[in-house]
């Protein structure tokens, strides 16, 4: 969306210059098919000169776009003559190319090396830009020249991704003027500049560059964006690939008022004549790239532009309803990204690079730096002062997840272990041993790299160093080479200084009538016989070191000595809930395989004991109180797992009334929703936490429950909360016992406590997430499996250093499932800037929406939801803003202006608004809300991209042998064919909607009952059928749920049902019922808040 | 004379279990208070009496509220008329319908002289079997907690089939164990360091529920019993077989204990949680706890001691010095407890098997107010606690237990006398009457006392005032009278009412004095004496009370000695009272009064069982029994003196609480020799048996089961008969050395010579 075009910022660029490079080769090679992008190079290179100029725009990794915009004009012109002519071309250019050139040099190069590097490793590269390839340093020139040239380009921050695509999309900008030309020859764009121009056609000279424009778009998927157009919706973003037919359909009509948007179609023409091409295409280039890689967005926009400028402001009125294929679309970003970046493995040498997006497949070479899977950042390149950063607004955040999972290709870290003398660390700081620190004096001695601190090293660590002040066995030690590695603790790490004993498992089960009559004891019982087989087990151990032990209660608890030499288990019962504590010691927690014959008895006599139960009340707090005390008394750290029906209202700490009242909603006191009733469960989670008790809750209730206050222990110690309401075992089986299953099974890291800490200038100031904390630096989780995340937003506390950039590590000290005490340090290397563009170009939409969600969600604890929302379009606004205002060229205030890495935000944003925490619907509960309030707290970034932008899958367009999953299509009423059948996920939820005029072959293939009328409406379970069809949605299914933490329970949706009107409302582009603007609606409303803040 | 009145006395402690200081009774309270020892008896209220089948039909009652005394053969009655008067209010009362056919030839068993003690059986309110509930600490060592476990289960055979039992173990925890013969055990779980409310404690045994609230239902026998149904009691017969499982898996508390810790023992929690379980479900039924522990309460209420061992636990000596920091606390809480247990009928027995103290000292008032017993041992794993246990459940002629349950005796007198008070183990019923006195001896203020539980031979000292003003003279050959009414629960599970009416003469102390000195009964003087000075004890400094008896031993010398003042020489006692001055003696010395060298809980368990023994056992703990075995002639009671102590003899020597059997010096040597397995000394063989035999039989009789040491000429056990014996023979008194008769023991006590020389010269001595 940067795209912008303006030129001033230009110089900038010139750092990302280097940048370009490498996202040429990546990105919109892809566009033009893959091959592409070699010969693209190549056809950069010649141009080289030229480029240079462009690049600019490259830089960012739209560049393209915003170099596109300009050219709309130039392209017109200049055809496809050498970009440089473009850039030239453009009177912007002129100048921006200017100052590009000075400072391509400078980046040139600081990536100096640049050259040869490059080659070698594409992403490496496109930062740094070393390759050292010829033919990559032309295109890192080109790039530079382009952004140089685009000043307005850089903007794009969209670069950030599109690197790869830049390339591409750059060429493709610029193609407007003659590049595209010569892409869109290549390859396939043909066709779909045939669709584009279908709408476009109009335009007139433009038409052709628009014509190439488009065919970039296309090709290159990624759009970018900007959007704008002003009142109309200018944005034009050329609607993704995808969406070009679309477009195309829509465009048609729509665009010509809309202008907006596809830029690259009519608009551009008009703009063009209309306008003064210089400006309006940049203008239109911010729009216009939209989505496809930067340079397309550059294209079309430059085409858009000039629709913005004509209709824009001639035509207000007729804007108002944007094209929605001409604004930044989701589906394009990841799918570009998919491709741009999915083929080569992201190495973590080089500081500060934007990984790839989490939606995409990629492996992780760690080479010094945490891989993303562990920690990712809001941006990768941070302000050098904190001016800079209260200007920009961008918040300066990590979203860390200690424990996060690998797949199977990457090695888990390496366990160092540096005996009685433990890990080595900084004596002031006590930062630990990493690659960063400078080791001096011939190796006696080592600077921290945190601190400055220069401290001795221990004799029996000392080793010589090479010519390059490395230390010879820098390659041996991970610690030293590698961004996350494990030091094992020793004893002084350790609670009392004692070795911790190995953890527990103690699973408390409410037995109360409503638990008996669900069958779920009945179903938990048999389920746990099997399932304490699975207990987690470290490396290759043969058996869980995981004790057992269980506990039953409804308003009284039920303690069982299960002890191996016990015939029978014995029953302990405490009523003194008032006062809770362990009956037993010996016998209560066992190992399983040893005391397996008292414990099968125990589960299978549980049901049969409270068969006839009539208490239906229930206690709560004494019931973690009696898990902890009994961890408390075997000096082990551990995990609950409560399995819980109903509110608590029996008599005890911790009684509940049912205050649920929808009327505070939308009042000052609604945020009372979201708060506990009582502070007996914050004192006794700080308890939890200091006894290392992680709390897992598993709700089954038929009413309210509050789940604000029930959650709160399991928040504040690291535990997992699943609810499901209404239990039903015939319906909920399958979805508890799997969830059941993983959350058993998972690895856990016990008593852990995460320490984050940053080089000299920045601190960080606050944390997310599931956890407690004592002090203001020390994160304390009773428990830590490998879904949960951290977020941390970091503050200046003074100025940063371009040169040094800015570290972080992340220490987490944890015991493991097998009783180990361990140290998990990862590493990041950040750049700094002095230039607002750079921040810009290095952000990560996802991250930040990760950020400003959980931020959001916690906001609603204390001030009004209203106010919540109104501060996250405010920052978003000024966000945006800050970027027109210093970053994007200069253009009319009519037009929306999006950096490129930041293009999704006001969709994104749009969809965190409307959730459910902060706009009910008036079916959504005030458990729902809470319980959704407190899983987002701990999700990671890939987790809230997909929760609140969910993925919807058409199954019956892409042939039925394809074993890809189906290119995903935006959420949006729109986008559904009914005579299609699509799914769609949010990480919790799973829907099939069936449209009214699906073929009876596949209703029959996929139902066997023979027509659209006969499925079963709500239907969770598909039968299981032998043909291709059948098997290819179930194993999709089955696919999505692998791929999320939670089980997914399916509800099939029929159009025009009931129950649609559920599956609509995670339809987050259109207008949602409960209030909810429609991501165009959202965007006009965006683009006025940002022009207001402009004015 | 002598004879008459030695042979009255015992046929009236044989027939009625009453034994009185005064056999004749001085007419007028100024000359009663002279007498120096008050007019007093030892009630044995169930003593056995093989000749006494209970009648089945209630008893007459004198229909005068504030009388209701049972009709009795010291009534006049008009056959006539059909009237009766009552001999302590004189009212007239009309027999019941019942009695229409009564005549002066067809008298009903009440009216018979021979039934001066007569039991009823009567049919009132419903039956409820026994409870045993068995309160058991698993802070034993793992062979005791193993005996222990094995003396439970072998119990469960000894209780009646219908028996209700109830378990709760107790350590750091207490649990209470619900017996059901299905499923999985079940126990509730207590904090040992929580006191709770009855309330609170049946809450959370699930007992104050009304019904379960699907019952529709009514239940089948609406009359069925009031009680509260309750898993945690059920028959013996249904689960015996469970319970044995469970104590069998009765596992030592499973809490750490570390290094120079005590472990922590919960008795206070585990009793209150006990008593408030039976007043939940059995309020006023026989019921028994029996608490079995093995060391003092470390924790919650009721702690005697922290659980740090560098702190020992408090002795006499932290007592005088006011050092004992838990001691008024716990005694607050177990007094409390005591109460409530006994206001519901119920008592407390204390097996404490220690090598320390286990705060019976704290605990004691459990047991003495509910006629609960005590038993205090070396270990669980020892013949003592063994048999004494055992012989709790021992059984009558009749197969009956011997024991009964909620008792309540109600205490009649004629107008010349008011009731003082009462020592045993009973409690105060708070009943005002007529005849109750201001002045209180013991327990007083009543009229009526419950004795929660008692045995044959449970007695307790009720002590009277005389009433009479000096100037209302009595008529001549009138008799006062008192009767004993006594309801209790028999272990039958029958209510039983045993009514005791006995009658004595008046006279008049200046013209009857040698009359009443021959009706002294010295022994019963002595042991009633004697309860009111431990009874003094439990609340005084030990030398006032001792202070106290020489007063009264001095005036009653005074009173009742023949001398010539100031010439101790000229001093005589009558018969009557000759033995009284030893048995004060001897008194003074034991372990009732003198605390040095026992500890609190021990002086604390004697003076348990010296409040609840009849006369012939309290006898023997004021003045210990010494036979001598020689082959000069068949076994012979000796004087408990040094000078008995010969070499040739073996000593047999019974003080209640322990049996020594202790070897001569050439005995001991002949048997190092091993003559007794040589045929040719076969006498030797018999000589060393006979006392062996003699102690068996002891044995076999006495409850708690004594002590028992076999010991020698020089042996370390020896010491405990040195320190019984009188010390005639000192290493003061030089004489005695080198004399070939008796053995010298090393202590600084008087000799009884001395004290009767010191009484002598008192008494004789005008300045007192």
């Amino acid at each position: 969306m940067n795209v912008n075009q303006s030129a001033p910022p230009v110089p900038p660029f010139g750092q990302p210059q280097p940048v370009y490079p490498g996202y040429h080769q990546s990105s919109y090679g892809g566009q033009p098919g893959p091959a592409a992008p070699p010969t693209s190079y190549g056809t950069y290179n010649g141009p080289g000169p030229g480029y240079q100029q462009t690049p600019p725009l490259g830089m960012s990794r739209a560049p393209p776009s915003t170099g596109a915009p300009p050219t709309s004009t130039a392209q017109a012109p200049c055809g496809q003559a050498a970009y440089g002519q473009l850039g030239q071309g453009d009177i912007q250019n002129g100048p921006s190319s200017s100052t590009v050139p000075t400072q391509r040099l400078p980046g040139s190069q600081p990536f100096g090396s640049p050259l040869a590097p490059a080659v070698s490793q594409p992403a490496a590269l496109q930062h740094y830009g070393p390759p050292p390839t010829s033919a990559q340093v032309t295109a890192q020139l080109a790039g530079m020249q382009i952004s140089g040239a685009m000043a307005p380009a850089p903007p794009s921050a969209g670069l950030g991704y599109g690197p790869p695509t830049l390339l591409a999309s750059a060429s493709g900008s610029f193609s407007n003027s003659g590049p595209y030309g010569s892409y869109p020859q290549g390859q396939a764009p043909p066709v779909s500049q045939a669709q584009g121009h279908p709408g476009v056609q109009p335009p007139q000279r433009s038409a052709p560059p628009l014509a190439s424009n488009f065919t970039s778009p296309t090709s290159g998927g990624p759009r970018m964006p900007s959007m704008t157009g002003s009142l109309p919706p200018g944005q034009g973003f050329g609607a993704p690939p995808m969406s070009q037919p679309n477009h195309v359909s829509s465009p048609p009509q729509a665009l010509p008022p809309g202008t907006q948007m596809t830029g690259p179609q009519g608009p551009p023409p008009p703009m063009h004549s209309l306008q003064q091409p210089g400006y309006q295409l940049q203008q239109n280039g911010s729009f216009g790239p939209g989505r496809g890689p930067q340079p397309n967005y550059g294209t079309p926009y430059s085409g858009a532009p000039t629709f913005g400028s004509q209709p824009g402001p001639p035509q207000p009125l007729p804007p108002k309803r944007l094209d929605p294929d001409a604004i930044p679309s989701p589906i394009q970003v990841i799918e570009d990204d998919r491709n741009n970046r999915g083929s080569e493995p992201f190495v973590t040498g080089v500081r500060g690079q934007v990984p790839p997006l989490v939606t995409t497949n990629f492996l992780v070479k760690d080479q010094g730096n945490a891989s993303p899977r562990y920690i990712r950042c809001t941006s990768y390149n941070i302000p050098c002062t904190s001016d800079m950063a209260k200007q920009a607004q961008v918040p300066l955040a990590a979203v860390i997840k200690p424990l996060a999972k690998l797949p199977p290709e990457e090695a888990s870290p390496y366990v160092v272990d540096h005996g009685e003398s433990g890990p080595l660390r900084c004596n002031r700081c006590k930062a630990y041993m990493c690659p960063f620190m400078q080791f001096i004096e011939g190796g006696r001695r080592f600077q921290c790299c945190f601190c400055s601190c220069v401290n001795d090293v221990p004799p029996q660590y000392f080793q010589h160093l090479d010519h390059t002040g490395r230390r010879v066995d820098a390659y041996d030690r991970p610690e030293l080479s590698l961004g996350s590695y494990e030091f094992l603790a020793t004893v002084d790490y350790c609670k009392n200084n004692k070795f911790p004993s190995p953890p527990a498992f103690i699973f408390m089960i409410d037995v109360s009538y409503n638990a008996i009559r669900t069958g779920l004891v009945r179903l938990l019982c048999e389920e746990l016989k099997s399932l304490l087989d699975y207990l987690p087990r470290e490396g290759g151990a043969e058996e869980s070191a995981i004790h057992v032990g269980f506990v039953t209660y409804n308003k009284v608890l039920h303690f069982y000595n299960v002890k191996s030499s016990l015939a029978q288990p014995q029953m302990m019962v405490v009523s003194d809930v008032a006062d809770m504590f362990v009956p037993l010691l010996d016998g209560f927690l066992v190992n399983v395989n040893e005391s397996r014959a008292v414990i099968t008895s125990l589960l299978d006599q549980i049901p049969e004991i409270f068969a006839d139960t009539r208490e239906t009340e229930t206690v709560f707090a004494p019931v973690i109180q009696a898990g902890m005390e009994a961890l408390k008394a075997a000096e082990c750290a551990g995990k609950l797992f409560l399995f819980h029906t109903s509110l608590p209202i029996a008599e005890a700490p911790g009684k509940l009334k049912n205050r649920d009242d929808r009327k505070l909603i939308n009042t000052d006191k609604e945020k009372t929703l979201f708060q506990p009733q009582t502070g007996v469960y914050q004192t006794l989670a700080k308890e939890c936490v200091a006894q290392g008790c992680c709390v897992d809750l598993f709700l089954f209730p038929n009413q309210y429950v509050d789940v604000a206050t029930l959650s709160v222990v399991p928040q504040l110690t690291g535990g997992s909360v699943y609810k499901y309401a209404c239990f039903q075992v015939e319906n909920d089986q399958e979805r508890f016992l799997s969830d059941l299953r993983r959350d058993v099974q998972k690895i856990v890291g016990f008593d852990a406590v995460m320490r984050v800490r940053t080089s000299t200038g920045i601190r960080a100031v606050d944390f997310f997430g599931a956890f407690y904390m004592s002090n203001t630096t020390d994160v304390e989780l009773a428990g830590l499996d490998a879904n949960k995340t951290v977020t941390v937003e970091f503050k200046h506390d003074d100025r940063l250093n371009e040169e040094s950039g800015a570290l972080l590590q992340c220490a987490l000290l944890y015991t493991s499932c097998a009783g180990q005490r361990r140290l998990r340090i990862h590493n990041l290397a950040l750049n700094c800037c002095t230039q607002l563009a750079d921040l810009y170009r290095n952000c990560e939409t996802d991250t930040l929406i990760n950020y400003m969600a959980k931020f959001a969600y916690r906001g609603v604890l204390n001030s009004p939801v209203k106010t919540v929302r109104d501060t996250l379009i405010t920052q978003c606004a000024q966000i945006l803003a800050c970027y027109r205002k210093n970053c994007a060229s200069p253009s009319s205030a009519g037009q929306l202006i999006l950096p490129e890495c930041m293009k999704l935000l006001p969709v994104y944003l749009n969809c965190v608004l409307k959730s459910d925490v902060l706009q009910p619907g008036a079916e959504v509960t005030t458990d729902d809300r809470a319980y959704v309030r407190q899983l987002v707290t701990s999700m990671d970034v890939a987790e809230t991209n997909v929760f609140f932008y969910p993925r919807l899958l058409p199954l019956t367009k892409s042939p039925i042998e394809s074993t890809t999953e189906p290119p995903a299509v935006r959420a949006s009423e729109e986008r559904l064919s009914n005579g299609d059948i699509y799914l769609l996920e949010n990480g919790l939820n799973l829907f099939l909607w069936v449209g009214a005029s699906v073929q009876q072959g596949v209703v029959q293939s996929l139902f066997n009952v023979p027509s659209f009328s006969q499925i079963t409406t709500g239907l969770s379970v598909l039968p299981i059928l032998d043909n291709p069809l059948s098997k290819k949605v179930r194993g999709l299914i089955d696919s999505l749920r692998a791929q999320r933490a939670r089980y997914m329970k399916l509800t099939v949706v029929k159009q025009e049902d009931k129950l649609e009107m559920l599956f609509k409302n995670f339809l987050v582009e259109d207008k949602s019922l409960s209030g909810g603007e429609s991501y165009v609606d959202f965007l006009c409303h965006m683009h006025k808040e940002i022009r207001q803040l402009l004015s | 004379m002598m004879t008459t009145y030695l042979e009255f006395i015992q046929q009236n402690e044989e027939r009625d279990g009453v034994r009185f200081s005064w056999n004749l009774w001085p007419s007028s309270r100024l000359e009663a208070t002279r007498m120096v020892v008050p007019l007093a008896c030892l009630l044995t209220p169930l003593k056995e009496r093989l000749d006494l089948p209970p009648v089945q039909y209630e008893p007459v009652f004198c229909s005068r509220p504030t009388c209701k005394a049972a009709l009795n053969p010291l009534c006049q009655v008009d056959y006539q008329a059909k009237l009766w008067a009552c001999n302590f209010c004189f009212q007239r009362n009309q027999f019941p319908p019942a009695y229409a056919g009564i005549s002066e030839v067809n008298q009903p068993a009440e009216l018979m002289p021979q039934f001066s003690t007569i039991e009823y059986v009567v049919q009132r309110g419903p039956q409820a079997p026994l409870i045993f509930l068995y309160v058991v600490d698993t802070c034993l060592e793992e062979d005791d907690l193993q005996a222990l476990k094995e003396s439970l289960q072998m119990s469960l055979s000894l209780l009646p089939p219908e028996a209700l039992v109830g378990l709760i173990t107790f350590g750091r925890m207490v649990q209470v164990h619900e017996l059901s013969c299905e499923g999985i055990s079940k126990s509730y779980v207590f904090r040992g360091t929580k006191d709770l409310t009855a309330k609170q404690i049946q809450d959370m045994l699930g007992l104050s529920k009304p019904a379960m609230p699907m019952q529709q239902a009514r239940p089948a026998q609406p009359q069925a019993h009031p009680f509260v149904s309750s898993s945690f009691l059920q028959p013996v017969h249904k689960i015996d077989m469970t319970l044995t499982d469970l104590l069998g898996e009765l596992q030592r508390d499973p809490w750490p204990v570390t290094q120079g810790k005590r472990p922590l023992r919960s008795t206070g929690v585990a009793l209150s949680i006990a008593v408030g379980l039976l007043e939940g479900t059995f309020p006023n039924t026989g019921a028994r706890i029996m608490l079995f522990t093995g060391g003092p309460p470390t924790q919650g209420p009721g702690m005697v001691v922290g659980d740090e061992l560098k702190v020992p636990i408090r002795s006499w000596h932290d007592i005088e010095k006011d050092n004992a920091r838990f001691m008024k606390k716990a005694t607050k809480h177990y007094e409390t407890l005591a109460h409530r247990t006994a206001s519901n009928g119920h008592c407390i027995d204390i097996y404490a098997c220690a090598l320390d103290q286990t705060g019976l000292l704290e605990m004691k008032c459990c047991t003495n107010l509910t006629g609960g017993h005590m038993v205090m041992g070396d270990s669980f794993n020892t013949s003592l606690f063994k048999q004494t246990f055992q012989r709790i459940f021992s059984k009558d002629f009749n197969g009956d237990f011997r024991m009964a349950f909620g008792a309540t005796l109600e205490v009649k007198t004629s107008r010349e006398l008011k009731v003082a008070g009462a020592i045993g183990p009973c409690v105060s019923l708070n009943v005002k009457g007529p005849c109750v006195s201001e002045n209180e001896l013991g327990v007083g203020g009543t009229s009526q006392w419950k004795i929660c539980s008692l045995d044959p031979t449970s007695t307790l000292g009720i002590y009277f005032e005389v009433i009479n003003q000096h100037n209302a003279p009595i008529p001549q050959g009138s008799r006062g009278a008192i009767q004993f009414v006594t309801q209790y629960q028999h272990s039958s599970t029958q209510k039983r009412i045993r009514v005791t009416t006995i009658a004595r003469n008046w006279a008049d102390v200046q013209s009857q004095l040698q009359l009443i000195e021959a009706a002294f009964d010295q022994e019963a003087a002595a042991v009633l004496m004697a309860r009111l000075g431990v009874f003094r004890a439990e609340s005084e400094e030990g030398p006032d009370v001792l202070r106290w008896l020489d007063r009264q031993l001095i005036r009653l010398c005074q009173k009742f000695g023949q001398y010539t003042k100031e010439d101790p020489t000229s001093f005589r006692l009558s018969d009557a009272f000759s033995l009284y001055p030893q048995f004060m003696f001897h008194l003074r010395r034991s372990p009732f009064l003198q605390v040095f060298n026992n500890s609190p809980d021990e002086s604390s368990y004697y003076r348990h069982h010296f409040a609840r023994q009849d006369l012939t056992q309290s006898l023997i703990m004021i003045q210990p029994i010494l036979y001598s075995y020689s082959f000069h002639g068949p076994p012979e009671p000796v004087l408990l003196d040094s000078s008995s102590i010969l070499a040739d003899r073996i000593l047999l020597m019974d003080t209640f609480f322990q049996i020594v059997i202790y070897l001569g010096e050439t005995i001991s040597q002949w048997q190092k020799a091993g003559y007794q397995n040589m045929p040719q000394y076969e006498n030797f063989k018999h000589l060393l048996q006979a006392p062996l035999d003699d102690a068996q039989e002891i044995l076999q009789a006495r409850f708690p089961m004594p002590r028992y040491v076999h010991t020698e000429h020089g042996g370390s056990q020896a010491r405990f008969l040195l320190s019984k014996v009188n010390p005639s023979q000192t290493h003061n008194n030089l004489y005695a050395w080198g004399q070939e008769t008796g053995a010298p023991i090393l202590t600084d006590d008087v000799s009884l010579q001395v004290f009767m020389d010191h009484l002598k010269k008192l008494a004789v001595s005008s300045a007192s």
